[in-house]
């Protein structure tokens, strides 16, 4: 089985995000960054898969030199190999979702894994735009039945199981409400939620191996696709400053405060 | 110099920091209270490849170096100076012994096991009678057919109960003092070989400490690490390694000290404003931050130069030494910094200043580093 997943580089979580005085950005000085979560979760997945059912899984990037940090994080996770599409400047969901589909026809994998949307501008777009361009099908919101605490978790079985013919892929999504069990016809596109999986750790012998992992370069230019973005940000503004809290000396006051000032009880 | 860490490196802190807010932060608390060995966690990290960083790729260890040791032990130690020591004494001490000085034959016995953290190490050079006169030793190995009879005992021996590999020194030849002691490897479970648990430490609680006895022990030669009589020097080159990675314990302490006094300084409001705003503790602050980058700075150019085979000793001795330094007075301000809350357990400040302690004293007392340090200068005088 061969698997294509993806790694964003975002903004570590962590960091103190602020955003321009012109409002034209956020502040790129003293940030770090991180590989999307949503796309961790994905990378795992994929290996989990590739572990059960033999194969392997090809991570893919798009951005400046600065995302084979994240491409080799994948690769110290596991990952055989990586793809850098090297583009420096905007580029819209379309545009990323165009570059992606080149590089799966170029790979021809039995299945894509993405996050479901990166953490940094949230759009949840890409997956379902690259199943559209290649015509596949799709399940996104990928979760599981068990917890993150159960021995299913901690052994890595993958939540994305292959059916007995190995021709589909059964999925469990999250739905308002619960969860759709979906059968996809592969070649297919997953999208990967929350509660897929618990993603490794990238052990030191990974790091060490991850240093001789090939990294092909290619350019939208090679790939042919051209990435003028259709959707242009305007401005970006931060969320107006919550007020601090307040401590109660007493359970009356709270009670109190909660019925007269917050009136939810 | 070289200020950045080297890719793989960031890639290893960026993996250990994750794995310790999840693994190791939440419960550190308790395990110091209960002085509980976290074995669970330390095989975890043993698959991470964290108990074999120094050791050979072919061996099943990382293959990486000195710094990325002192990277290491600095992120576990920001939250959990116990862990820490069990993780920079199981790769500095007992697995590095085998690995420089054993046999091929010991090397592939024990690394890939000591690498995996399926076998835990220990390192036995202390005794009840002497510490900073390590040549000062009474445990014998008497030499009884084709192998030896060691007896004697050892004291604050870390992974002493829990180690399962343990590479300690005897005297061989008296007469010879430091020419006189060789190494040599034991098994747990060898008839006469017996562990005591040490309880009531101040500080490092759930690091494991124990007194090993020796009585009556046989093994075959094949059991000596290095050449006879050749133990304590080897132990010094040991030593010296041992000495960078207790100097990063100590700036992940002062490191986790001061990020908590920051935390905390600006929640806590007196006189009407964060306290945080006082001039008076944000020079306390400043000063961590700053002694506390000098101690790193110090302890990567030891380990630097070590990785790169130039003379490190006296570099070792002086990062070690101002690095637990440092810890030790960082963590006292962050103690003073959360006022009657720091004297409690609810902060973790109290605990990290009783691990501080142990850095001035474990593998060699600031006394013993300055003595080293000053040795060197007035070399050939
Ligand atoms: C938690 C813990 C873990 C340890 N783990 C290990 C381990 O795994 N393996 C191991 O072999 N050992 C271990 N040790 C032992 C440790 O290395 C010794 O305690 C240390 O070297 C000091 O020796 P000592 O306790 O005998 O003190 P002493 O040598 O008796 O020193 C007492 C005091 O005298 C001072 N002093 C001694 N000589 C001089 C001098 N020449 N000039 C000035 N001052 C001097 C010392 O600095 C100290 O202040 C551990 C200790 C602890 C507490």
């Amino acid at each position: 089985m061969k698997i294509l997943v993806t790694a964003k580089r975002v903004e570590d979580p962590e960091s103190k995000i602020k955003v321009k005085p012109d409002g034209s950005g956020i502040v790129q000085e003293g940030l770090k960054y991180k590989i999307n979560p949503f796309d961790e979760i994905g990378v795992e997945e994929g290996l989990r898969l590739a572990a059960k059912h033999g194969g392997e899984v090809v991570v893919v990037s798009i951005g400046t030199k600065d995302v084979q940090e994240q491409l080799r994080h994948a690769l110290a996770m596991g990952a055989t190999r990586a793809v850098w599409v090297n583009h420096a400047g905007a580029l819209d969901q379309l545009g990323i979702a165009a570059l992606l589909q080149k590089v799966v026809e170029k790979e021809k994998p039995d299945l894509v894994v993405l996050g479901k949307q990166s953490i940094d501008d949230d759009q949840n777009q890409v997956g379902q735009y690259l199943a559209e361009f290649l015509g596949w099908g799709q399940a996104t919101f990928a979760s599981k039945v068990e917890s993150l605490e159960s021995e299913a978790e901690k052994n890595k079985v993958p939540a994305v199981a292959l059916t007995a013919d190995g021709k589909a892929v059964r999925v469990v999504r999250e739905v308002d409400n619960g969860l759709a069990t979906l059968e996809v016809q592969l070649p297919a596109v997953v999208t990967t939620d929350l509660r897929l999986n618990q993603p490794r750790y990238a052990s030191l012998p990974g790091i060490m191996k991850a240093k001789s992992k090939p990294i092909e370069e290619l350019t939208p230019e090679k790939l042919g696709v051209d990435v003028t973005p259709r959707i242009q940000v305007l401005k970006m503004s931060a969320p107006p400053a919550r007020k601090a809290g307040i401590k109660v000396p007493d359970v009356a006051t709270l009670v109190e405060k909660l019925h007269n000032e917050a009136k939810v009880v | 110099m070289e200020f950045d860490l080297p890719e793989s490196h960031r890639a290893l802190q960026s993996s250990l920091r994750d794995f310790c807010e999840r693994r190791v932060k939440p419960y550190a608390r308790e395990w110091d209270k209960d002085e509980k060995f976290p074995m669970e966690v330390v095989r975890e990290l043993g698959q991470l490849g964290v108990m074999g960083i120094l050791v050979s790729e072919d061996l099943g260890g990382a293959g990486m170096d000195a710094l990325a040791v002192a990277v290491a032990v600095e992120e576990i130690a920001r939250f959990d100076g116990s862990l820490a020591l069990t993780v920079a004494s199981h790769n500095g001490l007992g697995t590095s012994h085998v690995r420089v000085f054993g046999s091929d034959a010991q090397r592939a016995r024990y690394l890939p096991k000591l690498a995996s953290g399926e076998w835990l190490g220990a390192w036995g050079l202390t005794e009840p009678g002497s510490g900073s006169d390590a040549a000062g030793m009474r445990t014998t190995a008497v030499r009884k057919g084709n192998g030896w009879v060691l007896n004697g005992s050892k004291m604050f021996i870390t992974q002493g109960t829990v180690g399962d590999v343990f590479v300690v020194l005897a005297v061989t030849a008296p007469e010879k003092r430091q020419k006189g002691i060789t190494a040599f490897v034991l098994e747990k479970g060898l008839p006469g070989f017996s562990q005591r648990a040490i309880h009531g430490k101040l500080g490092m609680r759930s690091s494991d400490t124990a007194e090993l006895i020796l009585e009556n022990v046989e093994v075959p030669d094949s059991a000596r690490v290095g050449e006879l009589n050749h133990g304590f020097i080897d132990t010094l080159k040991i030593l010296d390694r041992g000495r960078i990675t207790i100097g990063a314990l100590a700036v992940g302490l002062a490191r986790g000290a001061l990020e908590e006094s920051v935390r905390y300084s600006r929640e806590r409001t007196a006189f009407g404003q964060a306290i945080g705003e006082f001039q008076g503790l944000r020079w306390m602050m400043a000063d961590m931050k700053t002694e506390l980058e000098a101690a790193r700075l110090l302890v990567h150019r030891a380990a630097r130069l070590a990785d790169a085979g130039q003379p490190y000793s006296k570099e070792a001795s002086m990062a070690k030494l101002f690095a637990s330094e440092v810890a030790t007075r960082a963590c006292g301000k962050a103690v003073q910094i959360h006022g009657g809350y720091g004297y409690t357990r609810e902060f973790p400040v109290e605990r990290y200043l009783r691990d501080a302690k142990l850095c001035e004293i474990g593998e060699g007392t600031s006394e013993i580093q300055r003595s080293i340090i000053a040795k060197e200068l007035f070399k050939g005088a």
